[in-house]
């Protein structure tokens, strides 16, 4: 039997010699760091969950039915008469806020470790690109159940483009090729988002991974293993602070996944609507276009970034500058490989202005996440009692959104100005022997 | 071969020429599949006028018709909210919907109650925020998000508010006054929405 094997290995050898060198070269002789803590966890955990995305996608569409007229229907047959069917759904949407659970975390650690400074710029740009195309993919699935705040999440979501000068009208029904959210509009989110973005995710995760071993990694300690000594007891030429992938990193991603998996069996078994922060009370209500429902919120992730578009007021008759802040507010994570001048990359070894800053950056993504969310708005007349809630609900969010983007203004001036007093870098990483 | 001297020349005309043409043509190729996502034939169709009956609708009221898919309200106003409209004016974004708010409604409705008859209020109820439908909010009393509340329309969504003739308040998100629609009244009793007085419905 082994020899069969072994005589199908060479001859794929033999016809394609490169197969084997490429896959040790990208998994199992990837020459990591060694110092990798918790943090590094999340990379391995994203790709789990693209993973179970796609395989439990796969199963939903064989049920689902594409039209406005029986979405909405079929999403509850799924949920009740499909064999299993609640759990492989319970197990996608859960996994939907998972993700960004982890990419989140993912993008914290690169901002903690200055993973973003060169030589990565390339593997930053790429993750941003994957995190855009996450967003347009988890907003798209949001609106196939046709519940009534997929319907007006996607109705609101569409109208920041009708906000675009000139042909923002023209846009907005191009977009849903009707004059609201309707049949056609569902149709092609579906296509979107069961075909095209999943592709174009899948390509962008190659890429990632591709710029990443380029390069090679990052740790916590910030310096390049490639530059310091060589040799190690695998190989005589490869940094001595660095471990290949498999079979050291496998194992600790193992344990990761178990960890996870724990997490996530909890939430899809006990609380797969997560107290409405994963799935809203809202959409378990037909979609319909005449009666809005009490509070439009989408789902927890996106509430930051519009927490941002709605505390910036409208001026000279347009609501385009909500927008264009929302969008700012992403696109400025693009450019921080350039925004961010500072010639230490770890948070271990930079000035204090960087860990308050990053500190107070991560904190008013939170706090506007709960503004975004409506926590704050009912928080206020609970612990101040009957003041003018819009007002100061307007005055919090306007602050943090203040700080969000005061992170950028600042690190630009901390960096480029010389402002920043950093620490001694280590010529090795901390753990080495 | 015969002739080893290469004509650089000759071999970026073609070479940009062809681009060119191979431009035009994948441009061409993209057109249909960016028209497709344009409202069908069907959608379009679907567009029709409606003819609403607003006999039944007691002073104070407002009724939701649909109309392409979007909702119009009809309120019936009253004496008293409709008194309390020029105590708003300083306080909304454009009183007389002449400036900002001036495409927001047709010429036979561009007046200080923004309607054809008084009493009779039409709007397309979507917020010119993002699209949100607003609450009717009618009564004249102190609310939590406006303790001078004279009746009107509040956004749930991002909290925008408009008066009892749908002008937006000041300090809001939304930039303009409620659309009102081409109506006209057929009689007493009924209105057709989508058709301008005197226009072949």
């Amino acid at each position: 039997m082994a020899n069969v094997f072994s005589r199908i290995g060479d001859w794929v050898n033999e016809r394609a010699p490169n197969l084997v060198p490429t896959y040790r070269k990208h998994m199992t002789e990837y020459y990591a760091p060694k110092n990798f803590n918790l943090w590094y966890y999340f990379g391995s955990l994203a790709l789990l969950v693209l993973v179970n995305q796609i395989v439990t996608g796969i199963f939903l569409t064989m049920n689902y039915k594409t039209s406005a007229a029986e979405a909405f229907n079929s999403v509850e047959y799924i949920m009740r008469d499909v064999e299993w069917g609640w759990l492989i759904r319970y197990m996608h949407s859960t996994g939907a806020s998972l993700f960004f659970v982890v990419v989140f975390l993912h993008m914290f650690r690169g901002l903690m470790y200055g993973s973003y400074h060169k030589p990565r710029e390339l593997v930053w740009l790429l993750g941003m690109l994957i995190f855009l195309a996450l967003m347009a993919e988890a907003f798209m699935g949001y609106v196939l159940p046709w519940g009534n705040m997929s319907f007006w999440g996607a109705k609101v979501i569409i109208s920041l483009f009708g906000t675009v000068p000139v042909i923002g009208s023209s846009l907005q029904q191009w977009i849903m090729g009707d004059f609201l959210p309707a049949d056609a509009t569902l149709n092609r989110f579906f296509a979107l988002h069961v075909i095209a973005l999943p592709l174009v995710l899948l390509l962008l995760v190659v890429l990632h991974l591709a710029a990443l071993h380029e390069v090679g990694s990052n740790n916590p300690d910030g310096v390049d293993v490639k530059h310091g000594p060589k040799g190690n007891r695998w190989d005589a030429n490869k940094p001595a602070d660095a471990i290949p992938f498999h079979p050291y990193y496998t194992v600790k991603d193992l344990v990761g996944v178990g960890f996870f998996l724990l997490i996530a069996a909890f939430i899809i078994f006990f609380a797969p609507t997560f107290g409405g922060w994963f799935l809203e009370h809202d959409n378990f209500v037909p979609a319909n276009n005449l009666v809005t429902p009490s509070h439009i919120k989408p789902v927890w992730y996106f509430t930051p970034f519009y927490a941002i578009l709605r505390m910036i007021p409208s001026f000279f008759g347009t609501a385009f500058w909500g927008v264009l802040a929302m969008f700012g507010a992403i696109a400025l994570l693009f450019v921080l490989p350039w925004i961010d001048g500072g010639k230490v990359r770890s948070i271990r070894y930079r000035g204090a202005g960087y860990k308050w800053a990053l500190g107070l950056f991560a904190l008013s993504f939170v706090a506007l996440g709960a503004v975004g969310a409506g926590v704050v708005a009912e928080v206020i007349p609970e612990w101040f009692g009957n003041v003018d809630v819009t007002f100061w609900e307007n005055a919090f969010g306007r602050v943090m959104t203040l700080i969000y983007f005061g992170y950028f203004v600042f690190l630009g001036c901390y960096t480029h100005l010389g402002w920043e007093k950093t620490k001694l870098v280590p010529e090795r990483v901390t753990t080495h022997d | 071969m015969a002739n080893e001297v290469v004509d650089h020349g000759r071999r970026r005309f073609l070479t940009a020429t062809t681009a060119v043409v191979g431009g035009v043509g994948v441009v061409a190729a993209v057109v249909p599949f960016i028209k497709s996502w344009e409202p069908s034939a069907r959608a379009k169709a679907a567009g029709a006028p409606v003819t609403a009956d607003i006999g039944k609708i007691e002073s104070g009221q407002m009724v939701t018709f649909a109309w392409r898919s979007l909702p119009v309200f009809v309120i019936h106003r009253s004496k008293a909210q409709l008194d309390a409209l020029p105590s708003q004016d300083d306080r909304v974004v454009d009183p007389k919907s002449d400036a900002i708010s001036a495409e927001q409604q047709p010429k036979y409705a561009q007046n200080a109650n923004r309607s054809i008859k008084p009493e009779w209020l039409v709007l397309v109820g979507l917020c010119t925020h993002l699209g949100c439908v607003p609450d009717f909010v009618p009564v004249m009393k102190p609310e939590p998000f406006d303790p001078n509340w004279k009746g009107g329309f509040y956004c749930p969504c991002h909290k925008s508010r408009y008066d009892m003739a749908g002008r937006v308040y000041q300090g809001v998100p939304a930039p303009k006054n409620l659309l009102v629609p081409d109506y006209h009244f057929i009689d007493d009793t009924h209105i057709q929405i989508g058709v301008a007085p005197g226009e072949k419905g």
